[in-house]
């Protein structure tokens, strides 16, 4: 079990920001949407730990706890 | 669930569902010059109430069941039974029937769009008496269980069902419950010590006794058919998301017996209802679905809408609700009929002790809580299958959709497909009945459980624990017999070399060496530790009986 990093952890982000992009060209907006909800799961079931996906979720709504 | 206008027409080759099963008897209580007052009287002969009543009167209590009608269920309704309502059926004398009748499953396929996404097999856990699962309409649940009312009457148990007898209005009382009846010979009044409202969704007893029934309603039709063919279709169960022959919506196929299938279809909230459901318009939409060369016969057509809600309080005073009366769920994960059957199982033991004084009347408050804990379990899982079937948001619909596209390659996404999840028997954690655990033992068994089965070599655990206290020893000393305060307890002496596959020892010892556990009459554990100490057991027969 680890706590959700919401320090620096990228190898590479100005790599990863660039490949999410270019993920995304010459989608329309509904394919782009589906594209994410993929994206999200796919990264979810890579992490699996259910307290660190609530956190995720939590710091994703950018609330303060 | 509510159906709306069902209806069966051409010339089906299952008839049962039009037969009288129990017609109407003139009772001796008719013509009584004082109401006559019963110990409990059960409203409603579906598979709920006949439950009760068996269960009851197998206990030796005297039931009477009334019926506003006297035949079985119309059309097959609730078509799916779990393994735990196999295992309360064959406490009742009715379990092998069913599984005899029944269509045994375990392999299913999921289409999204024009493709098919995936198949799965369910590969049942081994080492239990019962399958997981059978399919089999209503209309033959409740025959065989009028026919066991029917065995029980010819041993003089004490069980009455009495056809076409509607209750009219009640009056509550402190030690008893008034009935006014309307029979075809005109009205007569009854009394009863209890009352056992498992009069369905719509339940009149509730509505009588002005009890509120609030909850989620879904804003979605759906309409069943059954048909009956001979196609090759295989015994397994197909979800359709979205499928090209019902745009935007779902669709299922299942096998019942007697060649009978049945296709459930989304159709959306705003629909003409009395128009899709007449045969010009159900025709068309089955042959868009079965293919054009496949020949079938409709036996019955239904529209349904449903809700997911309960009542706050299962009990008021001598009125106990079970079963629909008492709470509604989604039919996705056949959560209706099989937590019904969980209510009476939980319910009946209870009445049989405060009955025969030997425990407080505020044991049936633990009903009500367990149930409700039961119940609460069933709607959040039924409203979560029903959240993803029909997504009531364009996100959500975006998330159903990626979930199912991923699901086609890649195997970790076939948990998030939610076309309804398997009816489990509910774990009454944190209930007042149950003794702090004492046993570094399986989670599956810890006080609250309902027991699992296990093997014993050409037998199994579960008939041997029926309908009374048992004190289950597994390589442990204890007495054979035990009495606390009028409650008998008897002991069922195992070892883990009765059982060579091993479930015994998985499911009830873990990494224990031996143990002893506290059974309840509904097979649910009590309390458990590795070793009898009097002291501790009789403290926890007492909790499990609502006493401390």
């Amino acid at each position: 079990m680890s706590d959700l990093i919401l320090t620096p952890n990228l190898d590479n982000a100005d790599d990863f920001y660039a490949n999410l992009l270019a993920a995304h060209e010459g989608l329309e907006k509904p394919d782009s949407d589906a594209l994410n909800a993929r994206l999200v799961l796919v990264l979810a079931n890579h992490i699996g730990d259910g307290t660190v996906l609530s956190d995720a979720i939590r710091a994703a709504a950018l609330s303060k706890n | 669930m509510q159906h709306i206008g069902a209806f069966a027409w051409g010339e089906p080759m299952n008839k049962i569902f039009e037969t009288p099963l129990y017609g109407y008897e003139r009772s001796p209580d008719q013509d009584n010059p004082t109401p006559v007052r019963r110990k409990v009287i059960v409203i409603g002969a579906g598979p709920v109430g006949l439950a009760a009543a068996i269960d009851l009167a197998q206990q030796g209590i005297e039931v009477v069941v009334l019926d506003e009608n006297d035949k079985v269920s119309f059309g097959s309704r609730a078509i799916c039974f779990s393994q735990r309502t196999l295992e309360i059926a064959d406490r009742l004398g009715c379990g092998r029937r069913l599984v005899d009748k029944g269509v045994l499953w375990d392999r299913g396929k999921v289409f999204f769009d024009d493709r098919q996404v995936y198949d799965f097999n369910l590969q049942p856990d081994e080492g239990y008496a019962n399958p997981a699962f059978i399919n089999l309409q209503q209309y033959h649940f409740e025959d065989y269980f009028v026919q066991r009312v029917r065995e029980l009457q010819a041993e003089g148990a004490p069980i009455e069902i009495r056809g076409r007898n509607k209750v009219d209005a009640i009056g509550t009382h402190e030690d008893h419950v008034r009935l006014e009846v309307e029979s075809p010979e005109g009205p007569y009044t009854v009394e009863a010590e209890w009352l056992l409202a498992c009069d369905g969704a719509t339940s009149p007893t509730r509505r009588m006794l002005g009890i509120d029934f609030e909850g989620r309603v879904f804003e979605d039709n759906f309409l069943i058919a059954d048909v009956i063919m001979d196609a090759d279709f295989p015994s397994e169960r197909w979800f359709w998301f979205d499928p090209p022959f019902n745009r935007g919506q779902s669709a299922l196929l299942h096998k019942q017996p007697d060649n009978v299938w049945r296709i459930d279809l989304q159709l959306g909230w705003d629909i003409d209802k009395e128009r899709e459901k007449r045969p010009e318009n159900v025709i068309p939409r089955l042959k868009a679905m079965l293919g054009d060369d496949v020949e079938f016969q409709l036996e019955w057509v239904s529209i349904y809408t449903f809700q997911c809600r309960r009542m706050e309080s299962f009990r008021k005073g001598r009125v106990l609700f079970a079963g629909d009366s008492a709470h509604q769920v989604s039919p996705f994960g056949a959560r209706g009929a099989n937590s019904g059957l969980q209510d009476t199982d939980n319910l009946c033991w209870k009445l049989k002790l405060v009955l025969d004084g030997k425990a407080p009347e505020s044991l049936l408050d633990s009903y009500n809580t367990e149930r409700v804990h039961g119940a609460d379990e069933n709607i959040q899982k039924s409203s979560r299958s029903t959240d993803f079937i029909t997504p009531k948001s364009e996100m959500s619909r975006v998330m159903r959709d990626a979930v199912l596209d991923l699901s086609e390659q890649y195997e970790f996404a076939r948990p998030l497909v939610n076309s309804g999840r398997l009816s489990q028997p509910c774990t009454y954690d944190g209930s007042s009945l149950n003794s702090a655990d004492a046993l570094d033992g399986p989670a599956c068994t810890r006080p609250g459980s309902a027991c699992p089965d296990a093997p014993l070599g050409d037998e199994f655990l579960l008939p041997k624990l029926a309908g009374k206290f048992t004190l289950l020893t597994i390589d442990a000393d204890a007495p054979d017999t035990l009495e606390e305060d009028g409650v008998e307890v008897t002991r069922l002496a195992l070892s883990v070399k009765d059982d060579l596959t091993l479930a015994l020892k998985r499911r009830y010892l873990g990494d224990a060496t031996s143990a002893v556990y506290l059974i309840r009459p509904d097979q649910h554990v009590a309390a458990r530790r590795d070793s009898y100490q009097e002291n501790s057991f009789r403290h926890a027969i007492r909790r499990a009986c609502g006493k401390e």
